[in-house]
Parts: C-alpha cells; sequence; structure tokens
C-alpha cells in the first residue's frame, strides 16, 4: 500500500465503495422467465446437430408415410447408409477443415488421386494391395499436408490454396493414370483387398457394407476426438477465433497443418471405400465429391466462419440428401426436384445457423 | 534497488511498417512487487507487455528472466516459463464455454488409462477448479461454468481472463487493463487479488488508466510515453496528478527516481 501522500485520494475514492461488505455473496439465480425463442436459440446453440437431426428425422418419416414399408424398411435404410457412405466420410474431412475456418476444395481430387494410386501401384508395379492401399493412404495425408502448409506457414487463405491444390491434384491423377481405368473384373481377381469396402454383412433385410460401418466408425471416433481431447478444443478455438487461441497458447500452425494432413489422410480413406463403392478404379469418379461433401457439411449446420458445429450435424447432413434422393426416385419424380430440395435446405440451414450466431453473440 | 529484476526487457524496438510502437524501451520488474504501467493510448504498453510476454518478437533489445536472456517465440512459450497474461483483447474463444477457456493450451486429463491412452479430458475437475476461480474473484452472477464465453456480458469476461491469469502464473502475472469494463464490486475484488498475487511473492505488471487503483496497489509506477519508459516513480513521492502530467508531457520526469 501507498502512504501519506495518497492516503486521502484513496479514502474519498473508496468511500463509494463501502457498501460492498453487504453485497449479495452467491451464485446468481433468475426466474426463468425467457421468451421461447431465446431459449430455442440457446439449447440450438449448444447442441449445434439438434436441427439437422430433426430435419433427417422429419425427412424419414414423410417419405415413410408416402412410401409405407418400400421406403421404411431395413433394406431401403441400409441402401441409403450405402449411398451416403462416400459423402459422409468426405464430409467428416471437410467439417475437420470448416471447423477451424477454413474450406478444402480439394477433396474430392484427394480421394480420386489416392485411389489411382493405389490401384495403379498394384497393377502398374505388381506390389500388394495392401502395401499400395498404404501408399495411397500416405498420399492422402501428404496432399493435405501440402495444404495445411500453404494455409498455416504461407498464409494464403485456405479458398486460394485449395483451389489450386484442386486442380493440381486432379491433373496430376489425370496425367498419372494415363486416364487409364482398371476394370472391377481384374481387381476382383487380383487384389481383392482393394475392393474391401464394397463387401457386405447381413442382418435380417438389412444389408451393411464394409463401408458404411467404416463411415459411422469415423464418424463416431472424430466426434469423440473433437468434444473430449485437448486437440479437439483447439481445432475449435482456432477457428473461432485465430489470434486468442495463439494467445491463449495454443500451436495454431501445428493444429492447421494436423487438421489438413488428417482431412488428406480421411480423403485418401474415402478412395478406397470409392473402389469398393464403385469396383473399378477410375480417375473420372467421384467428380462431385467436392460439393456434395460442402452441402453435407452446411445442411449439417457446420458454421462456414469456423468454430462451429459438429461432426454428427455433417453426417445428418449426408444422410438428409441420402433420404430425400431415394425417397424422392422411389416416388418417381424427375430428379431436379432433389437438387432443387437441397438447395432449398442449404439456404435453410444458413439461416438457422445465421440467427443461432445473432441471439448470443 | 540492488535486486535482480524478475522480468527484464532491455533496448525493445518494435515497429510495425512505418510505425514506430517501441524505440529502445527499457523495462524491470523487482521480485514481490507490483510495478503500475501508465501511458497515454499508443504510447506503446500493450506491444511492450507483448514482446515481453511471447505474444511479439522484439525487431530489437532483449528480454531477460531472472537475468538470462529468454526468445519466446510463442506465448505458450512464456506461460511455461510461468508468465501469465491478460492480454488487452482478452484473447477468449467466444463459442467456447467457459472452463474451455480457462484450461485453454493446458487442460486436464482423466487420471488413469482413459487420460493416457484416449486422452480424454477431465472435464468435471476443470469446470469445478473454473467455478472455485470464479468464486474467489466474486463473479456471482455467473450461473453456468458451461455457458458459451460470447453469453456473457464484456465485464464477466474480464473477470474470466483475470481468474485465468491469476490462477496459471507462477512467476509472473501481466494485466494489460484488467478492470476497464469492470463493475466498482467486480474491480474491487481484482484489486485485492492482486494483493493476495503479491502477498504470495509473485510479481504483477498492471497496465491501467485508471490512476485511484494505480496509486492504490502500484509499488512503482512505470511511465510510459512514446513507445519508452520516461521514468519511474513512488506512489508516495508523488501526485496523481504529476503523474498524469508526465504521461503526457506536461512535466518534466524527476531526474533521481528514474534510477530506482
Ligand atoms: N499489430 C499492430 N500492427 C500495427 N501497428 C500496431 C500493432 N499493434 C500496435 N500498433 C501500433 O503501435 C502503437 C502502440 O500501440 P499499443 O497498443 O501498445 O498502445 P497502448 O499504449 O497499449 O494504448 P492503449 O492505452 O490505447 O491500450 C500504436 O500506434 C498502434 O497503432
Ligand atoms: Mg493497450
Amino acid at each position: 500500500m501507498s502512504d501519506t501522500g495518497t492516503a486521502n485520494q484513496n479514502s474519498s475514492n473508496q468511500s463509494y465503495e463501502d457498501v460492498l461488505k453487504d453485497a449479495a455473496t452467491t451464485v446468481a439465480e433468475f426466474e426463468e422467465d425467457e421468451s421461447f425463442s431465446r431459449k430455442l436459440q440457446n439449447w440450438l446453440h449448444s447442441t449445434p446437430s439438434a436441427v439437422p437431426m430433426f430435419v433427417l428425422l422429419a425427412a424419414i418419416l414423410v417419405f415413410g408415410l408416402i412410401l409405407g414399408s418400400k421406403f421404411f424398411s431395413p433394406f431401403a435404410m441400409t441402401l441409403i447408409l450405402q449411398q451416403v457412405m462416400i459423402v459422409g466420410i468426405t464430409a467428416s474431412a471437410q467439417t475437420l477443415v470448416i471447423l477451424t475456418a477454413g474450406i478444402d476444395l480439394s477433396v474430392g481430387a484427394i480421394m480420386v488421386f489416392s485411389s489411382v494410386i493405389m490401384g495403379q501401384f498394384t497393377f502398374r508395379y505388381g506390389i500388394p494391395a495392401e502395401i499400395s492401399v498404404a501408399i495411397g493412404l500416405g498420399a492422402g495425408a501428404l496432399m493435405g499436408f501440402i495444404n495445411g502448409v500453404l494455409v498455416a506457414y504461407v498464409k494464403l487463405p485456405p479458398f486460394i490454396v485449395t483451389l489450386g491444390t484442386w486442380q493440381i491434384f486432379l491433373a496430376a491423377n489425370f496425367l498419372y493414370s494415363a486416364n487409364e481405368t482398371i476394370r472391377a473384373q481384374e481387381i476382383e481377381e487380383q487384389a481383392p483387398t482393394l475392393q474391401l469396402f464394397g463387401e457386405s454383412f447381413r442382418i435380417g433385410g438389412a444389408v451393411f457394407t464394409y463401408g458404411a460401418v467404416a463411415m459411422i466408425v469415423i464418424v463416431v471416433l472424430l466426434a469423440y476426438v473433437l468434444s473430449n481431447t485437448a486437440w479437439g478444443r483447439h481445432v475449435y478455438a482456432v477457428g473461432d477465433d485465430q489470434e486468442a487461441a495463439e494467445l491463449s497458447g495454443v500451436k495454431v500452425k501445428n493444429t492447421l497443418i494436423q487438421v489438413y494432413t488428417l482431412s488428406g489422410l480421411i480423403c485418401a480413406f474415402a478412395g478406397w471405400a470409392l473402389i469398393g463403392r464403385i469396383g473399378s478404379v477410375s480417375p473420372t469418379s467421384g467428380q462431385n465429391a467436392n460439393i456434395e461433401a460442402i452441402t453435407a457439411v452446411v445442411i449439417g449446420g457446420v458454421s462456414l466462419f469456423g468454430g462451429r458445429g459438429s461432426i454428427l450435424g455433417a453426417l445428418a447432413g449426408g444422410l438428409i440428401v441420402g433420404v430425400f434422393s431415394l425417397g424422392l426416385r422411389m416416388i418417381g419424380t424427375d430428379p431436379q426436384w432433389t437438387y432443387l430440395l437441397i438447395g432449398a435446405l442449404i439456404i435453410f440451414a444458413v439461416t438457422v445457423d445465421q440467427w443461432i450466431r445473432k441471439g448470443t453473440a | 534497488m540492488t535486486q535482480q529484476p524478475v522480468l527484464q526487457g532491455r533496448g525493445l524496438v518494435k515497429k510495425f511498417g512505418k510505425v514506430t510502437a517501441l524505440q529502445g524501451c527499457d523495462f524491470e520488474l523487482y521480485p514481490g512487487e507490483v510495478l503500475a504501467v501508465i501511458g497515454d493510448n499508443g504510447a506503446g504498453k500493450s506491444v511492450m507487455i507483448k514482446t515481453l510476454s511471447g505474444a511479439l518478437q522484439p525487431d530489437h533489445g532483449e528480454v531477460l528472466l531472472d537475468g538470462k536472456p529468454v526468445h519466446f517465440n510463442t506465448p505458450l512459450e512464456a506461460q511455461y516459463a510461468g508468465i501469465a497474461t491478460v492480454y488487452q483483447t482478452l484473447a477468449m474463444s467466444p463459442a467456447l464455454s467457459i472452463a474451455d477457456n480457462m484450461f485453454m493450451g493446458r487442460e486436464l486429463r482423466k487420471p488413469g488409462w482413459r487420460g493416457k491412452y484416449l486422452r480424454q479430458l477431465d472435464k468435471p475437475a476443470m469446470e469445478k477448479f473454473s467455478r472455485e476461480k470464479l468464486t474467489e474473484l466474486g463473479l456471482m452472477t455467473i450461473q453456468n461454468i458451461k455457458q458459451a464465453v460470447e453469453t456473457l456480458s464484456g465485464g464477466q469476461r474480464q473477470g474470466i481472463a483475470v481468474a485465468r491469469a491469476a490462477a496459471f502464473g507462477s512467476k509472473v502475472i501481466i494485466l494489460d487493463e484488467p478492470t476497464a469494463a469492470l463493475g466498482v464490486k467486480e474491480s474491487r475484488r481484482v484489486l485485492e487479488l492482486i494483493k493476495d498475487v503479491r502477498a504470495r511473492g509473485i510479481p504483477i505488471v498492471l497496465i491501467s488508466h485508471n490512476m485511484p487503483h494505480v496509486f492504490e496497489v502500484a509499488d512503482r509506477i512505470h511511465i510510459h510515453r512514446l513507445g519508452r519508459r520516461l521514468c519511474v516513480v513512488k506512489p508516495g513521492e508523488h501526485t496523481m496528478s504529476d503523474a498524469v502530467a508526465m504521461m503526457t508531457g506536461a512535466m518534466e520526469p524527476p531526474g533521481e527516481t528514474q534510477a530506482a
């Protein structure tokens, strides 16, 4: 404490603080008189996958009512899982990147190039399929790593970086493969490991491909990591406010590089699953993977501004697209209706995101 | 003073393009003291403490901890060395919870295999600790420790940042305008906290524009002007108006106290 010179100043200054000794000392409790919409906003804020989950259930219910047991059957339900497998896996990768306030336009290119590497290494060089798969996975991780370095160290905007690497990886894919497709039959005879994720098992009427199971395993693992480990919290913090994360002691650059590398690895894994899905290895496959992954993520309630959303939401987003596609196909409408509805859903999802953010900012 | 400073800056220079934020700035923090730093807006106070806490790297000059030169490349390295800082911008992740923010970068893991192999966070322990620290600071109006930081008022956020620094600073605590947004009661608590921390023997750097607060808790006052230290005065030897006059250039600094 200071001495005489400032004592007067202090005492006059402190007099208005004297009443503080009577101040309340318990944790504040309020009557719950918040409006319903305010409560809803808060709840949605803390449960980001709620909206897509609700839309998913509603869609299943509506199509089930219209189409009856044809749609509402174990077979149709597991068919949807099979059809969204690739989207689900690439959307998981995309979610990681978007949570850091980035975007990865190269997910589709990494997926296809990795699958081509797996196929060509097996058939062109005669390397055992298991090793070729490992090399393909490594190549995917390396491509993601390149994205990560350009974003974290060269500090280029993720959109620009991956717009560039998308073209580069895709062109490299065509140049390397010489536009050559490896036929399904050849793969089946000589390297069935490549098609592993197309194989299936049955439980009653339900048909589960290993690919669909793998997708669920990836989603559950990532959901755990994102919400229950320090690394997961850092991913959110980096996307939320990068400078704040850095100042609070997060290794922002490392986290970014890890996220992009992991995204590349998951996409390469999607490439492996893609071989199982279509049977062959084709450099022209998976053309729509990019846009489908981003669509699933956005419908899944993951904010493109970063830091908000969940991987379960992204899976729900992918499933919603799957339910609409199959349901409308079974009804027999023009497939354009699917795109029209998906487009409307995207706009709805972003509107909800804005509303949630506005309510709490 | 013949003691060795805990934290010291020598001839610090920092430029942002054409803007010079620090030009040959010196700084000394001695064991167990509260050092206030005052100066006009834009004088370079925040930049100075950022170069001391690893958030910025000085262009020239050196930072010494316990007399040994150190180079903090990131705030994390300074934190490992025991320097905890409340930045003026607070450095919080708005969408994450209070507990997440309190432990950002130094999370606790569950004991046993779940922490070791599954790397699972010990959320209950982190929430309990956060609640205790906020209660110590008298932040009673925060109802839910799992609440996202963006749902809090500016003052509540500032309180959390102060609680975080006080809980983790083991060697030096730096507070950049920690009471600017706080209410009367909460400001008082922060001042009490500063005295408590000093009583524990941990030195504190307090940047503030609030002269009564500065004169109440500071042992010495570092007056910052135009990117460098103008002088250091003692609260007992000068009045608030003297300090303000020196800080704004209306009065010459006392020659002899500069050596103190
Ligand atoms: N990141 C930056 N880039 C460019 N200029 C900066 C940056 N940070 C600070 N400056 C400049 O450095 C000078 C000192 O800023 P600083 O934030 O240290 O002031 P301060 O003394 O903390 O002021 P205040 O009391 O308003 O917080 C200012 O002219 C400011 O514009
Ligand atoms: Mg400042």
